[in-house]
């Protein structure tokens, strides 16, 4: 017992001062791509023959777009640009309410709008969530499991992921769904008591991810499931935890405005990216 | 058995077409002999040819030699099984069968590995007295999918059946259509948790067959990956198995640990799995010295933490009350099922590829094996903490004294018609990646082989005879790779 508490005590606070707080990065995190389409020079390629998603569009011209649903935070795109029409921030608010809202023109903060007021009033202050695998590479599950930690501690909010659906106020999806798991899926959103939020989770969930194409998977979770609407996406591969916490908070109206506090880690100097 | 069994070197690239041919019944004989001499099975992998006939190629692997073994045979409709003198070779069999339909004829228990799920019959036993305990594809925790049957009397249980294949996302398919610009993203996807270490196999298999190798920077830089991925998925997983027996201050102690972990690959190469770092020739990401000497320093004092946190697990009565002589897997079972990792060396098996078949930077920096005889949770929990502080050593000597130099060479094309055969040593055991291009040097054939593919058996086995609600610690005390078994 006296252990415990002396290594209690030596590991001291470990839960991040976000949302009060900042959040801390490397220099190296990759967050929300800028994209500056003005500087795109007509004819140049050189982002969509390296990108290993097809995430952007309309390069070499002023319709570059670049789809935060597909990408896989990788980088290649910033290191090839001439112009550098692409650039990765450390804005790591990512999560957005519908699919087409994922893809970006611009250099804009993608803040998550919240849920009416109804919903709020069901979920704000508490919110099960029922976390279903659907050919996650468990990348995503990892952060997810993370954000339960003593770190980022979503339980402070009010937020658990819970065993049963029948406990469940939502589903969250990760991976490109498996044709293996599309009725297990389904079982398990059919078994969650409405009214229920549907969630995606990692580039997979939002579009195939990695795997796009593959002929044994859908290509993530739009349509996955009849009639039913995603209510919340969450991009990354997988999101940072922090990206989830603000898409879950924005979501519940708990987290509102355009105030980012990002601070660095002081391991890589600032600049050497 | 020289001109029978092909001779190579992790890594090292060789004439596609010297891949000994064997007849069906010679390719059986020396099959046999060299598993019953002691060889693993590292891969063994069909490929169609034409008018319906499947080329079977073997790797075997020689632990004592550090050389590798290739043979191959080519079989029509069906071949002679060797599953119940070479257990480690039943599912390697299973999946010829449902993906060449090539019938392993005399297999006890050929059903589909990847394609069956529940909806194939599971192994069932009868009488009045026995129940049977389904669990899954679903489970109650943030975790990947796959279906558990147990075959029960009260606690007790007689027989643990694991159906998978849920997670199958056609992965190695995808990777056996390149090299192309997703073949970095597909092999760090195999399995999420191990990116660097399918991302290194994958990138010293192209750098084999396109004849370079990564400058020593490169290397020693892939070394820090490497052990970094190690050291923290044996630290999340103490933890796990802290919170399994209702120990919550390792639980949450390791939990937060891990994360240091995590953010020194972040520091690395921007993304907490470090995803994005290991590329064909290097990486992609190169460590000032002043920052690596910072990244050590913090790494040095987490690691005081995790031998204060581990240490509470371990001088814990109630903890060793769960784990001594839970789960037990005989050392006789772990080898002839052909396990690796750290369960198999938990049962006291010496398999470490980055001792047996070293490369850079473990030919000039060895590793320790650490074996424990006990094949327990205890054991399991043990050799975690033992590797992950041998770990904790060498990413420091490497850190405090990067070699000098580029962290990253140009790779070529790949050679044409060549074959390799690529090993590392992931968290959780061999990754093996069997590559061979066509005559335009693209992919050929693409073969992955996770560690947990060795292994998930050896869960079913450590489970019987013991009590159904020590299965959740069990499990957690192999944590495989679904995703990496269903590729």
């Amino acid at each position: 017992m006296k252990g415990i508490l002396r290594t209690r005590r030596a590991l001291g606070r470990q839960t991040i001062a976000y949302p009060e707080g900042p959040a801390r990065f490397p220099e190296r995190f990759r967050g929300r791509p800028a994209l500056a389409p003005e500087r795109c020079t007509g004819g140049c390629h050189a982002c969509t023959e390296v990108c290993p998603t097809e995430a952007i569009s309309g390069a070499g011209s002023p319709a570059l777009r670049l789809d935060t649903g597909a990408c896989l935070f990788c980088g290649l795109c910033e290191e090839a640009c001439p112009e550098r029409a692409i650039t990765f921030t450390r804005d790591y608010r990512l999560a957005a309410r519908s699919r087409e809202a994922l893809s970006l023109a611009g250099d804009v903060p993608q803040l998550a709008a919240a849920l009416d007021a109804r919903m709020r009033k069901l979920f704000g202050r508490s919110l099960k969530l029922r976390q279903v695998s659907a050919g996650g590479c468990n990348g995503c599950e990892a952060e997810l499991n993370a954000t339960g930690n003593v770190q980022f501690d979503l339980g402070r909010f009010g937020i658990q992921f819970v065993a049963s659906p029948r406990h469940a106020d939502g589903v969250v999806v990760t991976g490109p769904v498996t044709h293996a798991m599309r009725p297990a899926l389904i079982a398990t959103w059919e078994a969650t008591p409405a009214p229920k939020l549907l969630i995606a989770v990692g580039a997979c969930a939002c579009s195939g991810g990695p795997v796009s194409g593959s002929p044994v998977c859908a290509n993530g979770l739009q349509g996955v499931i009849p009639g039913v609407a995603v209510d919340l996406w969450i991009p990354g591969c997988p999101p940072h935890p922090v990206t989830v916490l603000d898409g879950l908070l924005r979501l519940l109206g708990r987290l509102e405005g355009n105030d980012l506090r990002v601070e660095g880690t002081g391991v890589i100097s600032p600049g050497n990216r | 058995m020289p001109g029978r069994i092909l001779l190579l070197a992790n890594g090292q690239a060789t004439d596609a077409a010297a891949a000994p041919r064997l007849p069906s019944a010679d390719f059986q004989q020396v099959l046999a002999d060299a598993v019953t001499a002691g060889a693993r099975v590292s891969a063994f992998f069909g490929q169609a040819e034409a008018d319906g006939a499947v080329r079977i190629s073997a790797v075997l692997a020689n632990d004592r030699q550090g050389s590798l073994g290739l043979l191959s045979t080519v079989a029509r409709g069906s071949l002679p099984s060797l599953a119940a003198e070479c257990p480690a070779l039943e599912r390697f069999e299973r999946v010829l069968l449902e993906e060449h339909g090539l019938v392993p004829a005399g297999h006890p228990w050929p059903r589909p590995v990847r394609l069956g799920g529940e909806a194939a019959p599971l192994f069932a036993m009868a009488g009045g007295e026995v129940h049977e305990v389904a669990v899954g594809p679903v489970h109650a925790g943030i975790i990947e999918p796959g279906h558990f049957r147990f075959q029960c009397h009260g606690e007790h249980v007689f027989h643990l059946e694991i159906a998978l294949g849920y997670q199958h996302r056609g992965v190695a398919r995808l990777l056996a259509a390149g090299p192309d610009r997703r073949t970095a993203v597909l092999a760090e996807s195999i399995a999420g948790d191990t990116a660097v270490g399918h991302a290194l196999a994958s990138a010293r298999a192209q750098e084999g067959l396109a004849g370079v190798e990564a400058p020593p920077r490169g290397a020693v830089l892939r070394g820090v990956a490497l052990e970094l991925e190690r050291i923290a998925n044996h630290v999340g997983d103490l933890g796990a198995l802290a919170g399994d027996v209702g120990f919550l201050p390792t639980a949450s102690f390791c939990g937060a640990l891990r994360a240091d972990y995590l953010n020194a690959l972040a520091e690395l190469c921007g993304n907490r799995f470090g995803r994005g770092l290991v590329v064909p020739g290097g990486v992609r990401f190169d460590l000032p010295a002043d920052a690596a000497g910072r990244l050590a320093d913090r790494l040095a004092a987490t690691f005081e933490r995790v031998e204060a946190a581990a240490g509470l697990f371990f001088t814990s009565p109630s903890v060793r009350n769960r784990t001594d002589g839970t789960g037990v897997l005989t050392r006789q079972a772990a080898a002839t099922l052909g396990m690796v990792g750290p369960s198999a060396r938990a049962s006291g098996l010496r398999v470490d590829v980055r001792s047996t078949h070293p490369f850079a930077p473990y030919t000039t920096d060895s590793v320790p094996v650490v074996t424990s005889p006990a094949g327990d949770v205890y054991a399991r929990s043990w050799v975690r903490l033992e590797e992950a502080r041998n770990s904790a050593r060498l990413v420091d000597r490497w850190l405090r004294d990067l070699p000098p130099g580029p962290v990253r060479v140009a790779v070529p094309a790949l050679g044409p018609d060549r074959l390799v055969v690529s090993l590392v040593e992931g968290w959780r055991g061999e990754l093996c990646h069997t590559v061979t291009t066509g005559p335009g040097g693209r992919f050929a054939t693409y073969d992955v082989v996770d560690a947990s593919f060795h292994d998930w058996k050896g869960l079913e086995l450590a489970m019987r005879g013991g009590q159904i609600s020590d299965f959740p610690l069990c499990n957690k005390s192999f944590n495989l790779s679904y995703a990496g078994h269903d590729l």
